[in-house]
């Protein structure tokens, strides 16, 4: 009998899952915080189990969110995989899907189309994003109501089934959960994912480029912070995603900027540096001359 | 003689067995989704051997992970047609095999009257013989 938080532990391997979360996703504490409180929660559950106590299987259905690119799928597919070393979800797939696979474009079409994505989805984690476009107030006869009228149905009665998460920009789900008060009380946790912290943003791309097998001078990452400050103060920042993009940008500066020395013969550090010079070259700093 | 002596049908999987339990019928659906198969719920009320093709109760069920989703199909159907058989069959997708892996009863009526046997004399003292279910011969929708 394990009678100890750490038997469980090690029988389940969630500490790995929760040390790779810690250490491969930057900032987001709040949400970090709420996670390891769930798996918390599941774990005390089984050891109460385990002297017949009652531990009815909480609601894990949850909201997230956050600006764009604060990193919702992301958390979303480790948290199908959470849930599956705790034997919360039978399989721990992840099925993400947005409006268009779920409303159907004819009366009938809807509800065969909802239900075929929930089957799909049993037994894991469903990742319903931008879930505001479901409701359309401005359109009576929109199909979308017919699916939160199903995801509600399954939501409530195979809870043991299925998790679903539905993700969106703050503002937007605000509205939507307020049109939508069944919905909203039937989800336990609504998790708000912060935006990132410029220090923060810049850690994320150093992580990226080490990903993508790219490295800073030391120039370059002044120049860099430099350039996250800039962007941020721009209209349509979106977080890591813009962070991926503008390295994006870069990779391309860096290869053309290779690309022009016909003669010179290039070494493994040549080929791996981003120099200052390709970020310099960005739009945002020519904005900033002008 | 009796023909159908337990006054059940035996067709497919596991028909030679008492009825299969939800559980048992959970633990086939994802041996079978573990192999890759997608799952079907079909029904019928005239269950000749013969008739292969019974109607079916939705579409075919593809990239299923786990068997809650066959399992809610099947309850579904026993719900809408509580007195005819039902079976859930397995198609194995696999490129030269195309067909179906497994099938199984998993609903059936509750009075079974099963099948006669009819005998035609044909030329002389030749006989040509057929078997031909009790309730078959009502219409559809009155035969269980």
């Amino acid at each position: 009998m394990a009678a100890s938080v750490a038997d469980v532990l090690a029988a389940s391997q969630v500490e790995a899952v929760l040390d790779e979360l810690e250490r491969e996703l930057i900032g987001l504490a709040p949400v970090k915080q709420r996670i390891r409180d769930i798996a918390a929660l599941l774990v005390i559950d089984k050891l109460r189990r385990e002297f017949d106590l009652q531990a009815q299987m909480p609601s894990l259905h949850m909201s997230f969110t956050g600006n764009p690119g604060t990193g919702k799928t992301t958390v979303a597919m480790r948290m199908a995989q959470i849930l599956h070393r705790l034997d919360y979800v039978r399989k721990g797939h992840l099925v993400a899907v947005t409006r268009d696979d779920l409303v159907g474009q004819y009366i009938g079409h809807t509800a065969p189309k909802t239900k075929e994505v929930l089957k799909k989805a049993m037994g894991g984690v469903l990742f319903i994003d931008e879930a505001y476009y479901l409701y359309r107030p401005e359109n009576e006869r929109d199909y979308g109501q017919e699916a939160i009228e199903i995801l509600l149905q399954v939501m409530e009665n195979q809870r043991d089934d299925l998790v679903v998460i539905l993700a969106g920009y703050g503002d937007r789900m605000e509205t939507f959960f307020r049109s939508n008060p069944g919905l909203s009380s039937r989800i336990a946790h609504h998790l708000a994912f912060p935006d990132y912290r410029p220090d923060e943003l810049l850690s994320i791309g150093d992580r990226m480029l080490a990903d993508m097998h790219y490295r800073f001078d030391a120039e370059a990452r002044d120049a860099f912070a430099d350039y996250l400050a800039r962007r941020i103060a721009q209209p349509h920042f979106a977080n890591a995603r813009s962070v991926r993009n503008a390295l994006d940008r870069m990779r391309l500066r860096q290869a053309s900027r290779l690309f022009a020395q016909r003669g010179h013969t290039l070494t493994r550090d040549d080929l791996t540096t981003i120099v200052a010079a390709d970020i310099r070259a960005s739009r945002v700093f020519a904005d900033a001359a002008a | 003689m009796m023909t159908n002596p337990p006054a059940r049908i035996t067709q497919g999987q596991f028909s030679f067995l008492p009825e299969l339990t939800d559980q048992e019928i959970t633990a086939q659906i994802d041996y079978g989704l573990g192999k890759g198969y997608a799952w079907s719920v079909e029904y019928t009320d005239d269950p000749h051997p013969r008739n292969t093709y019974w109607e079916m109760f939705g579409m075919p069920m593809f990239d299923l992970h786990d068997a809650a989703g066959v399992l809610a199909e099947l309850k579904g159907c026993r719900a809408t047609f509580p007195q005819h058989y039902i079976r859930l069959m397995a198609f194995d997708n696999t490129r030269g095999v195309e067909s179906i892996a497994m099938s199984f009863i998993v609903g059936r009526p509750r009075d079974e009257p099963g099948f006669r046997l009819v005998r035609q004399e044909i030329g002389g003292r030749s006989m040509r013989y057929t078997v031909q279910g009790y309730a078959a011969d009502r219409p559809e929708s009155q035969r269980y």
